[in-house]
């Protein structure tokens, strides 16, 4: 049976990651792809990176920790943050990437989803939504969620899939950073309104929360931060719990 | 040319670091490994999971170095009319039937070497006689295919020592029919082949470059044959 998939994120700045972790066992904890091997060692089915540098320098060293990511890990990854050109893309492809999420510039400029699916395949062009709850809609927002648009999420997840993406990485705001649960009742809309696979995000605070989106969810995989990094969860606990409620699991 | 290459047989690591117990048993003996070159996707994971086993594959379209390979790799993602117009184009679509080396087409490289595809109803190279159909659509399931999903009814010597029901990497929209020349089977809306065999011709619907472990080892097994 297909599983459901455990997707850790990493966020990455200057070739390293940011967050402090918390991991004995690692030498050096800002080593994205010494931190990206220890999860597939955990059973991490995916790893996310998302890459919050700013610089002018931004796509070669990114290039350059992609590469060093693929040539030592064996399960696929995705790589977000900034993305909008075809040549974005194709760089991150062409060093080793899988699947590459686009967000603000989906937004701004809807064609490019079609663009980048047309160019590479939609099973490599993940469209990152960020979403908020105001005057009783949610709504799209782009900027690491910090500008609003007059998108209605319903509507985009609709049209993002229409026009070529392979999944939805769904954040809902509310949520994210609060540990208190994912947006159960938004992904489970979201789900329903699309073919294509739906990522859930933000929310994670413990192992029922997984239990939660998947089940009343119906997401497709989940993706946290901070409680894989911080080891508030471990990741074999996390599975063989799913897995124990009846969720199907690669273990 | 001819690479010397080592296989590293524990794959209990994906990097080349030591592997702890046993370390690792090494095989000295010489391969020339092509991965055909064409216009379906990116072939970098293939070449650096090759890279892991110790192998330097060679990257080419060029007729002559593909007939001297001693195994080939046909990987990709991507569309079935375009990348079949291509091999057509610059003649691939001749070549590879007619190859005796071992060859192993993996995901929309087993569906090209399929009879035909309805995605955009293309005819393919017809090295195995099955169709290749688009999933149906059911509540509940999401097209792609897209995730870990299991392998049984292992059969042949690219599944050498790899367990039923073993996890492997899937994402696709289009699926083969269980049929005689399956070596593998998995289950997503309906039974579908995961894995080919006929003559000197193997096929993965999945990414084993992508599949961890025991992706690795099918690898390594293809590399045996």
């Amino acid at each position: 049976m297909l599983t459901k998939r455990i997707i850790p994120c990493l966020d990455i700045k200057d070739g390293r990651t940011v967050k402090g972790v918390n991991f004995e066992n690692l030498r050096d904890a800002g080593d994205a792809v010494e931190l990206a091997r220890l999860y597939v060692e955990q059973g991490a089915d995916e790893l996310v990176f998302l890459d919050i540098t700013a610089t002018v320098e931004k796509r070669k060293t990114l290039a350059s920790l992609v590469k060093r990511i693929a040539q030592n890990i064996n399960i696929p990854f995705t790589v977000g943050g900034g993305i909008s050109t075809i040549e974005d893309v194709r760089l991150l492809l062409d060093n080793g990437a899988d699947k590459v999420s686009i967000n603000s510039a989906a937004v701004k400029k809807p064609e490019t989803i079609n663009l980048l699916s047309q160019e590479f395949g939609n099973q490599c062009i993940v469209v990152a939504i960020d979403t908020n709850w105001l005057d009783n809609q949610w709504f799209v927002y782009i900027n690491g969620g910090r500008t609003p648009t007059d998108k209605l999420t319903f509507e985009w997840v609709k049209e993002v899939e229409s026009r070529g993406a392979g999944e939805i990485l769904l954040t809902s705001m509310a949520h994210d950073g609060t540990k208190n649960g994912f947006a159960c009742e938004l992904t489970a809309q979201v789900s329903n309104l699309v073919q294509i696979p739906v990522i859930a995000s933000g929310g994670a605070g413990n192992r029922a929360h997984f239990a939660e989106v998947f089940e009343t969810g119906k997401a497709d995989a989940a993706l946290a931060a901070s409680v894989f990094h911080f080891r508030e969860i471990p990741i074999p606990d996390l599975k063989k719990h799913l897995q124990d409620k009846g969720i199907t699991m690669r273990l | 040319m001819s690479i010397k290459i080592y296989i590293n047989s524990s794959l209990s690591n994906p990097s080349n670091s030591p592997s702890g117990v046993g370390g690792c048993q090494t095989h000295n003996f010489t391969l020339n490994i092509v991965i055909i070159k064409y216009n379906a996707g990116n072939t970098q994971s293939v070449i650096y999971a090759l890279e892991r086993l110790g192998i330097e594959p060679l990257v080419t379209d060029d007729f002559e170095q593909i007939r001297a390979a001693d195994k080939i790799i046909f990987p990709g993602q991507g569309e079935a009319s375009t990348t079949m117009n291509y091999l057509r184009r610059v003649g691939l679509d001749r070549l590879i039937p007619q190859l005796q080396q071992p060859f192993l087409g993996i995901c929309i490289g087993m569906q090209l070497m399929c009879s035909h595809s309805e995605e955009n109803d293309t005819p393919c190279l017809g090295i195995f006689p099955e169709k290749v159909r688009l999933f149906p659509r059911e509540a509940g399931y999401k097209i792609p295919h897209m995730g870990w999903n299991t392998v049984s009814q292992l059969q042949s010597p690219l599944w050498a020592d790899i367990p039923e029901n073993s996890y492997m990497y899937f994402v696709h929209s289009y699926y083969v029919e269980a049929s005689v020349h399956s070596v593998a089977n998995c289950e997503y809306i309906l039974p579908f082949t995961a894995s080919m065999h006929r003559d000197n011709f193997y096929a993965a619907q999945f990414h084993p470059e992508k599949s961890e472990k025991m992706g690795a080892r099918l690898l390594e097994n293809f590399l045996k044959i």
